[in-house]
């Protein structure tokens, strides 16, 4: 009697229950890559040292976000760790576990086993697509939970401060730390399905291994430029700088939400691309060695297609088309809040009264280039900072160069008067301190900043 | 023993772009034969057993095994083993652990199985070394266990003596004879003929994707036609006056393409014309001291059908 190989409906425990030995097989084939243990162990121990003993120097990463704050609290290094991970390590570990998976198999001339072995093209994908995520993920998780364990240990589970200046409690600061680590770990998965099709689309060539760390480099070079803001939110990349609006408050999860939804769409249509290519793949042509440049037109131009039809749906959903997202009016109010908050600090470290913001009515007047309605990125911002006190007739005011960066990160460098912000230090009852009004670290939020 | 066929193929053709590696090709296959598949590279040999382990899929015609017809790549039926192309395992990983993994893959772990496959190659020496450390012919053997391994009913082998030594040679032929004693279909490519004379019920010739010959191995012997003998006697230079006079029978000069040594002559001719010359050589009292075809008949038989096809391609 004839049967068609797929004419019989398998109950979904039944498929569970199949893959489960190939999915052993390939997380076992997987760990028994030297490369793969060796990182594995350097993501569970590195950041931990890392973050404890640069917690320990006098000198900080202030460049980072949070960098600043590694000697205040133990939560500000992991999120260093993060935002490193973001700019480099999240793209080569993707490089190196899911743009292997398939490729190692074409190296070592074992698919034919494999697919006599298995039986289905559909599970041995599924399996590999799985153990490459999950030991990615795995790798994420050692990266969190050392960086997590090295600053508390090395610091203190002490409140850290957000990046609009105001003070977050430990407990809620390791609810944003946990949940800043778990969205960057869903939108690495982005870069993971790019690794897969770079695996599948190359074949043993090296290529593939490269694909997810050079698409990161390419968008980290485009994330420098000014682009529209409508484009910025459309790439892939984007979330590893969006997971920030979670430290401001409120929080910005406009970007974040889109970055998510840009995400998920790059991993869907990236994995669905290498898994046609796989099928259509001929396994008994022995001179095959990648599908090479039919790469290009299978992979590229649908992922080129998803961002162009991101960036049109970004523009025409938040009217945010052909600006940077930077305007003179969300640097004003960005900065305003943030010397708000951190005046706070500064007046709890020198034991003056607590004046609540809302008493203080910080407010900024800013120029960029010494023209005022200035807007987009730059560091010829230059912002006038006032603020009331109660019982005080004249109004303070202290003046901050700003670098606006692209991305709606900025550095605001204080420059007078000296004994607000003119110097990096306050002297406390206690001895000197770090100055929290001397340079503040803030963040604008591009999508609620239309004029720009 | 099964009698039901376990590979019929109808008209099977399969395509690479403009290139047709298989062009109509019919094959049945009942239960307990070894079928050979012999032709030049490139005849579609890899082809032909990449379709029947369900690597690939037929551009057209019907390929049915084990009553399953083969409809898409990848949906290789229970009961086939076997690989192309060399088996295929892991090099970082043992011997033992390259079973462990195929049994676990296919849901029947058991170590006392994977020892037998072992013994049953003669590699239960070597059971715990790593792979990368044996030699091709040690692989082979290890292939064949991971297809016993999997209790298979069609056994498809590409080549499965390449880079043994004679007595894993003798090894091999042994757990084939075996298993096709026990009702397991066999198709090995191969193209060594002594391999095939002496394992093979039946054979097929591919020329360019296309079947020229299929069926039993005597019946293939006797497409041969006249064969070039050489014929070592006590007084060459006699042998070869008498072998130009014998009706029937052509002295060969050619000696580039047939070596003789200074005893032997080379003489071209069908078998009774052949017997008519010894009988003369002995009527003159030539000892005849060696006899037999330059080329072995079913090599002789292949080159006739294929033309002496060169080498290369799939």
């Amino acid at each position: 009697m004839t049967t068609l190989a797929r004419s019989t409906p398998v109950p979904a425990e039944a498929t569970v229950a199949r893959m489960a030995p190939t999915l052993r097989f390939e997380l076992a084939k997987l760990l028994s890559q030297w490369r793969v243990r060796i990182v594995l162990i350097a993501c569970w121990v590195a950041p931990g040292v890392f973050v404890a003993v640069v917690s320990q120097q006098s000198s900080l990463p202030t460049d980072t976000v949070f960098g600043r704050w590694m000697h205040a609290t133990g939560w500000a290094g992991p999120l260093v760790v993060l935002s490193f991970c973001c700019t480099w390590a999240l793209p080569l570990l993707t490089a190196l576990v899911a743009g292997d998976v398939f490729a190692a198999e074409d190296r070592l001339g074992t698919w034919r086993h494999l697919l006599v072995s298995v039986r289905s093209a559909r599970r041995i994908f599924a399996t590999k697509a799985i153990a490459a995520v999950s030991v990615i993920l795995v790798m994420v998780l050692g990266l969190a939970v050392s960086a997590v364990a090295g600053g508390l240990l090395a610091v203190g589970n002490n409140p850290l401060v957000g990046l609009d200046g105001h003070q977050i409690a430990s407990g809620e600061a390791a609810r944003l730390v946990g949940a800043a680590w778990l969205y960057v770990a869903v939108a690495a998965l982005a870069f993971a399905a790019v690794g897969l099709l770079g695996s599948v689309a190359f074949g043993r060539s090296p290529m593939g291994l490269l694909l997810p760390a050079v698409l990161a480099i390419c968008l980290q070079l485009l994330q420098m430029l000014p682009l529209p803001v409508a484009l910025r939110m459309a790439l892939p990349s984007q979330p590893f700088l969006a997971w920030r609006g979670l430290f401001t408050t409120p929080a910005q999860l406009t970007p974040m939400v889109v970055g998510l939804i840009v995400s998920l769409a790059w991993t869907v249509a990236a994995t669905a691309v290498a898994y046609l290519l796989f099928r259509r793949r001929d396994f008994t042509d022995l001179a095959y060695d990648g599908a090479g440049r039919r790469v290009v037109l299978a992979g590229g131009v649908p992922l080129v297609a998803l961002t162009a039809i991101g960036t049109a749906a970004v523009a025409a959903g938040f009217g945010a088309g052909g600006g940077s997202g930077v305007s003179g009016r969300a640097v004003e109010q960005s900065i305003a809040t943030a010397y708000g908050h951190l005046y706070r600090l500064q007046s709890q470290e020198l034991h003056r009264p607590d004046v609540p913001e809302a008493q203080l009515r910080s407010a900024a007047t800013c120029t960029k280039g010494g023209a005022t309605g200035g807007s987009g990125p730059g560091n010829d911002w230059r912002c006038v900072v006032t603020w009331r006190l109660p019982g005080v007739a004249s109004t303070g005011s202290a003046i901050y160069q700003l670098d606006v960066q692209a991305d709606g990160k900025f550095v605001a460098d204080g420059d007078g008067p000296p004994p607000v912000n003119g110097y990096f230090q306050v002297r406390t009852p206690a001895g000197d301190s770090p100055n929290p009004l001397w340079q503040i670290d803030g963040l604008i939020d591009l999508l609620d900043s239309p004029k720009g | 023993m099964e009698t039901g066929a376990v590979v019929r193929a109808r008209q099977v053709s399969k395509t690479f772009g403009e290139v047709v590696a298989l062009d109509a090709v019919d094959l049945d296959l009942p239960a307990g034969q070894v079928h050979g598949l012999i032709g030049p590279n490139g005849a579609g040999k890899t082809t032909l057993l990449g379709l029947l382990l369900g690597l690939a899929r037929v551009t057209s015609g019907s390929l049915e095994v084990l009553g399953t017809e083969m409809g898409m790549a990848g949906a290789t039926p229970a009961g086939v083993a076997g690989f192309v192309d060399g088996p295929g395992l892991y090099p970082s990983l043992t011997a033992r652990q390259n079973l462990a993994a195929l049994a676990g893959l296919r849901g029947r772990r058991d170590d006392t199985r994977i020892g037998a496959a072992l013994d049953e190659v003669g590699l239960r020496d070597m059971a715990d070394d790593r792979l990368r450390g044996f030699s091709l012919g040690m692989r082979q053997r290890l292939g064949l266990a991971a297809a016993l391994l999997t209790e298979p009913r069609l056994l498809v082998l590409d080549e499965p003596s390449n880079g043994l030594d004679p007595s894993g040679t003798r090894q091999v032929h042994r757990v084939l004879t075996r298993l096709a004693d026990s009702g397991v279909a066999i198709v090995m490519s191969s193209h060594r003929m002594d391999e095939l004379a002496a394992l093979c019920d039946e054979v097929t010739i591919l020329h360019t994707g296309r079947v020229v010959f299929s069926g039993p191995v005597g019946k293939l012997a006797a497409e041969s036609g006249d064969l070039d003998y050489r014929i070592v006697t006590s007084r060459p230079s006699d042998a070869a006056r008498i072998a130009a006079d014998t009706s029937g029978s052509r002295l060969v000069n050619d000696t580039g393409r047939h070596p003789a040594t200074p005893d032997a002559v080379v003489v071209h001719g069908a078998v009774a014309a052949i017997d008519d010359l010894i009988a003369d050589l002995v009527r003159s009292g030539i000892a005849v001291r060696e006899l037999g075809p330059v080329v072995p008949p079913l090599e002789a038989a292949f080159l006739a059908l294929t033309d002496g096809a060169e080498d290369g391609g799939r």
